[in-house]
């Protein structure tokens, strides 16, 4: 039944996955595109320029990224950014300096726009990073304060990081039966030996396009360490598929890219994550998007995504030995519940027995802890048999 | 004993004046128990043994050897423990032979063998109290003749242990046939019989520190007075006969000299000079603030010449003697009043010799006591002065006058402190006159903070809080500054008082104070940390102090209470300064904050886009100056008054003599090595907002920070 809808899905999305690219989504992006980022940078300074002259505290708004401000769009099933900002004023002793590292963060990315160059977010820290003239103070004493800053700057421009001309370091893998083209070069990402490609943090259609794809769904795992597993199994030969994961929390770089998959390619997200609280928010976050990227939840989240395991039940289901148990302590509890709460996660009676089970169980596995069945029994046993059943899967 | 070791040091051309030493003979009478340097002399030591064997053995024959046995008598108590073992119970004296020990003690005798009662303890005390008892009387003398005092004190060393003090006053001088009098006889004065403010009481100090002298070093006190233009100015060298009280009059001459009138007193005595606590230097840096309208100059025995400049020009005011005020006397004084009073009826004598008794109120005192108010003062007897005490206390009688107080005043404290404490903050406070057993006493405050006292919690929170010295390997490698405690300067009459602090009233009121509450860190009810100067002055017609050496007041809780309340008010001033420059301080950090950051705001802004730098600068400036403008409104407290500070002044209704612009002539002509000359050339400015008689000397304009100085004003 599964590969029934994968097929069928599979069909579809392969009759535009060679057009998509190009023609769906280009428009929608420059919907978006109305204005270049640097213009919207330089609108900034002028907005400064004209509170000063007017004697007036210069001012920045700056939707605001909180979870009181993510709204969960039960229609789209994503979710989406509040319309509350929060007022950034230079004369606030608090925020004086906050208010001079965005200027010159948007200084930075001007500069970066201009010379058609990209940097990490690390390397816009360093590229702002000076000594104030006359004190021993610096603009930015680490990096934690420029991260952000630079997405404070996005929100507040309206435009993506990659507009801004700024990546974050890539983390993540993919292999299987796809071609892709990235910065023009051709990549077969059947011929990627035991590292797989990484997934690059901008995987904008206009550097990276998808040329050729056979597989019939993705599997996206939680860490390097099992999807090296099942790439050393050749997993994605044998089911014909993808194989990906974000090395824990998945970077926007990895969730765009399911995103695309999902949308241009119309491949299904299977998700293979561990037994806990943080294996479920990383679900949670490849499903809905997450609080802090709320607004680039439409161009992230993948509604359609589906947990097939770890289950709570599979401890006794699969007869698993005591040694795999790892116990839960009050954070977990804490994190559960607050997970629990969450408007996407309530109501959804399959889930809330899953958390009450894990709960109740007093205990959280890994993926890893399948191979105390065997070396390669999360390949060729307990993933196909998850596929094959639907049923178990969560929502 | 002592004589001989003298003489030995002098030579042979002094052996003159060592005949002169009345007191001194070679076969030494009592001066062995008067000295406690030189450990008891064989030869006389000896002769004691010799005399208790003699005892023992023919106890009838002592009449044969009574002139020794007067020369031990003397020495008896320090033979008596080591003599008793021997004697065996046959060595008792009868009433007879100790009759013939029996005499009169003279007070210079007695005051000879306790001089620690007058001061002299140690040689570094007796250094202090022989200059305290010279200047304290000078200032006396000069006050009395309405002259503003000009003294020159100097100590120079002769020898290792031996100074010679000089202490020079431009006040009226002394009769001549007095000299030998005030300086050669112990309770010898003018102000012993009277009921009026004065620095000294008893007439004992300066002839005990005469005497002193001559004690340690034989040498006469050396004494050159001229009351006038027109006449000549005497010399005198007079001794203290101690046996009978007495001066003894060495030299006698007439002299010329290049001041008009005033008096120069010169003293040689054993002492040891020593800077810090306790020191000359420390009196007459105090004295100096205490009388703001006195002048001195001070060579120290290094012959380093310090000044102490004339803060104003004000001397005080005259003060009058006043009668005893009945709540204030005690049984014994009555009765001797009755039996000494002119008066002729009771009414009379009770409204003649006692202060606030009006005609009235005696009748109200005999009829409670059931006495006629006719009945003759002189018959009145014991048992019925006793109900006439109890009447007098009982009869409700005003308060005592208080015109015989001459408080320093508060403009006089404030003028004082900014001469001699390099401080930020002063202020001072007057308390209404009160009564302690009858005696009328001012109480007054001042309070200096910040500046030069010590480092400032408030300011540098880290650097006053921790006394952390850091130690590696057993050896000191860093040391912090440690907390400063506040430094209490007590007074009494215009004089410091310098020793017994922890049995002062003074300093239990002060401990008794709250200070936390007035924004002060008081650890384990010491006295409270931070840069602080407490100035506490009691004036009274009679300051009941503990001791003769005037070190310490007594306890009396009318005193107590008005301590307590004049330093809370002061407090209570300080704690408005302390609060709104916590505030200036804030208003700066947020200045400077915006200050540091606009620099960078305008450089980010121009590498996006071409525009005008100075102008965004300006106007950004320009924003902040307006944001910050309560820091900016503290700034121009300098002097330049602005309209609201000119508001804040009159509503404070601060005395007009009071106002900043006061002439202040000490200041002008001081060196600016004093510095605070230069402060208070900046011009101190009224703290009118914290409460009246403040000043406040911006000491450090430049921590404000360089902020607006070229500042942009549109």
């Amino acid at each position: 039944m599964a590969k029934k809808t994968a097929r069928k899905k599979t069909t579809k999305a392969g009759t535009t996955s060679k057009t998509t690219a190009a023609t769906r989504k280009t428009p929608r992006r420059s919907t978006r595109k109305k204005q270049p980022a640097n213009e919207k940078i330089v609108a900034l300074v002028d907005s400064v320029v004209a509170d000063a002259a007017k004697k007036r505290d210069p001012s920045i708004v700056i939707p605001m990224r909180t979870l009181s401000n993510a709204h969960y769009n039960k229609a789209r099933r994503i979710i989406e950014m509040g319309d509350r900002t929060a007022t950034r004023n230079f004369f606030d002793l608090n925020k004086a300096k906050t208010f001079m590292q965005t200027v010159l963060i948007a200084g930075g990315c001007k500069k970066l726009i201009e010379e058609g160059k990209t940097v990490s977010i690390r390397g816009l820290y360093y590229l702002s990073k000076h000594t104030i003239p006359g004190t021993n103070e610096k603009t930015f004493n680490d990096q934690n304060e420029s991260d952000p800053v630079i997405e404070d700057l996005e929100v507040a421009l309206d435009a993506l990081r990659e507009e801004l001309h700024v990546f974050a370091d890539s983390r993540g893998s993919i292999a299987g039966n796809l071609t892709v083209t990235s910065r023009g070069d051709e990549i077969d990402l059947r011929r990627m030996g035991a590292g797989g490609m990484g997934i690059p943090s901008i995987v904008e259609p206009d550097v990276f396009t998808f040329k050729k794809c056979n597989a019939k769904f993705v599997l996206h795992v939680e860490k390097g360490t099992v999807w090296a597993r099942f790439n050393e199994d050749k997993f994605w030969q044998k089911h014909n598929c993808i194989l990906t994961h974000g090395s824990g929390q998945p970077p926007r770089g990895v969730r765009r890219l399911l995103h695309r998959m999902h949308d241009e390619l119309g491949l299904p997200i299977y998700c293979l994550l561990d037994n806990d609280p943080w294996g479920y928010y990383i679900y949670s976050v490849i499903k809905q998007g997450s609080i802090n990227l709320a607004f680039e939840s439409k161009r992230m989240a993948v509604p359609d995504a589906r947990f097939i395991g770890v289950r709570s039940k599979d401890y006794e289901e699969y007869g698993l030995s005591d040694d795999v148990k790892i116990a839960i302590d009050d954070k977990d509890i804490k994190r559960a519940k607050q997970i629990l709460n969450y408007p996407w996660f309530k109501g959804k009676k399959d889930w809330e027995k899953e958390i009450a089970a894990m709960l109740k169980h007093g205990f959280k596995m890994e993926v890893e802890s399948l191979l105390t069945k065997s070396i390669s029994f999360v390949t060729e046993t307990y993933v196909p048999q998850r596929l094959r059943h639907r049923g178990k899967w969560l929502d | 004993m002592a004589t001989r070791t003298a003489s030995r040091d002098r030579g042979t051309r002094e052996q003159t004046e060592q005949m002169q030493f009345p007191f001194a003979p070679a076969g030494g009478e009592n001066h062995g128990a008067i000295l406690p340097e030189p450990a008891m002399p064989r030869k006389t030591g000896q002769s004691v043994k010799k005399h208790i064997k003699n005892g023992t053995a023919t106890t009838k024959k002592k009449a044969a050897r009574t002139l020794r046995k007067k020369a031990a008598a003397s020495r008896e108590k320090i033979a008596a423990p080591t003599t008793r073992k021997k004697r065996r119970g046959r060595g008792y004296e009868t009433a007879e032979s100790m009759s013939k020990a029996q005499r009169e003690i003279s007070v210079s005798e007695f005051f000879a063998k306790n001089r620690h009662l007058l001061g002299f303890d140690n040689k570094r005390k007796a250094l202090l109290t022989t200059v305290k008892e010279a200047v304290d009387n000078s200032l006396d003398a000069c006050e009395e003749a309405g002259i503003l005092p000009d003294i020159h004190v100097k100590i120079t060393q002769s020898d290792a242990d031996r100074f010679c003090v000089t202490i020079r006053d431009n006040g009226p001088g002394i009769v001549k046939k007095q000299i030998p009098l005030i300086f050669g006889k112990l309770l010898y004065g003018s102000k012993f019989h009277r009921l009026k403010m004065s620095r000294g009481q008893q007439g004992i100090g300066i002839s005990a520190a005469g005497m002193y002298g001559l004690l340690t070093t034989g040498k006469s006190i050396r004494v050159t007075s001229r009351v006038g233009k027109r006449s000549d100015a005497h010399y005198y060298e007079v001794q203290i006969n101690t046996k009978t009280n007495a001066p003894q009059v060495v030299k006698d001459k007439t002299v010329q000299v290049d001041w008009d009138h005033g008096t120069e007193v010169a003293i040689e005595l054993v002492a040891s000079y020593q800077k810090g606590r306790s020191s000359v230097d420390e009196y007459l840096e105090l004295t100096a603030i205490a009388n703001p309208h006195a002048r001195f100059e001070y060579v120290d025995p290094a012959g380093n010449v310090s000044e102490h400049p004339r803060a104003t020009d004000t001397a005080p005011e005259p003060t009058s003697a006043i009668k005893p005020h009945p709540y204030g006397i005690e049984l014994g004084v009555l009765i001797k009043m009755l039996k000494e009073t002119r008066g002729q009826t009771m009414a009379q004598f009770l409204s003649g010799e006692f202060s606030r008794v009006s005609p009235g109120v005696a009748r109200k005192i005999c009829e409670a006591a059931g006495i006629t108010t006719r009945a003759r003062p002189t018959r009145i007897g014991t048992h019925e002065a006793e109900t006439l005490y109890k009447a007098m206390q009982e009869t409700r009688i005003r308060p005592p006058m208080t015109n015989c107080l001459s408080p320093i005043g508060p403009d006089q404290i404030l003028a004082g402190l900014l001469n001699g404490v390099k401080a930020e903050f002063f202020t001072a406070s007057t308390r209404s006159p009160a009564v302690y057993r009858g005696n009328p006493f001012q109480i007054e405050v001042g309070l200096a903070y910040g500046g030069e006292l010590g480092p400032d919690p408030s300011k540098e929170p880290e650097e006053a809080n921790n006394n952390e010295s850091l130690v590696r390997r057993g050896k000191v490698v860093k040391t912090r500054r440690a907390p400063s405690q506040a430094k209490l300067m007590r007074f009494a009459n215009r004089v410091p008082l310098l020793h017994q602090l922890s049995g002062c009233c003074i300093y239990k009121s002060v401990l008794e104070i709250e200070w936390r509450r007035y924004g002060l860190l008081q650890p384990g009810g010491n006295l409270p940390q931070g840069p602080l100067a407490i100035l506490v002055h009691m004036a009274s017609v009679w300051v009941p102090f503990t001791s003769e050496g005037k070190e310490a007041v007594a306890d009396y809780d009318e005193i107590r209470k008005e301590i307590r309340l004049a330093v809370q008010d002061c407090a209570r001033k300080l704690q408005a300064y302390l609060n709104r420059r916590k505030k200036q301080k804030y208003q700066a950090d947020r200045r400077s904050t915006f200050e540091r950051y606009i620099g960078e705001l305008v450089g980010a802004c121009a590498g996006i886009k071409r525009i005008n730098q100075r102008e965004l600068t300006a106007n950004l400036m320009a924003v902040a100056k307006h944001v910050t403008a309560r820091a900016d409104e503290e700034l121009s407290l300098d002097g330049k008054a602005r309209d609201d500070n000119g508001k804040a002044r009159r509503r404070s209704g601060r005395p007009k003599q009071s106002e900043p612009d006061r002439p202040r002539p000490g200041t002008s002509s001081a060196k600016s090595a004093s510095g605070i000359a230069a402060a208070a050339a900046l011009g101190p400015h009224a703290g009118a907002e914290y409460g009246e008689n403040t000043v406040v000397v911006d000491r450090d304009q430049a921590a404000a920070g360089p902020l607006f100085n070229g500042d942009a004003a549109p």
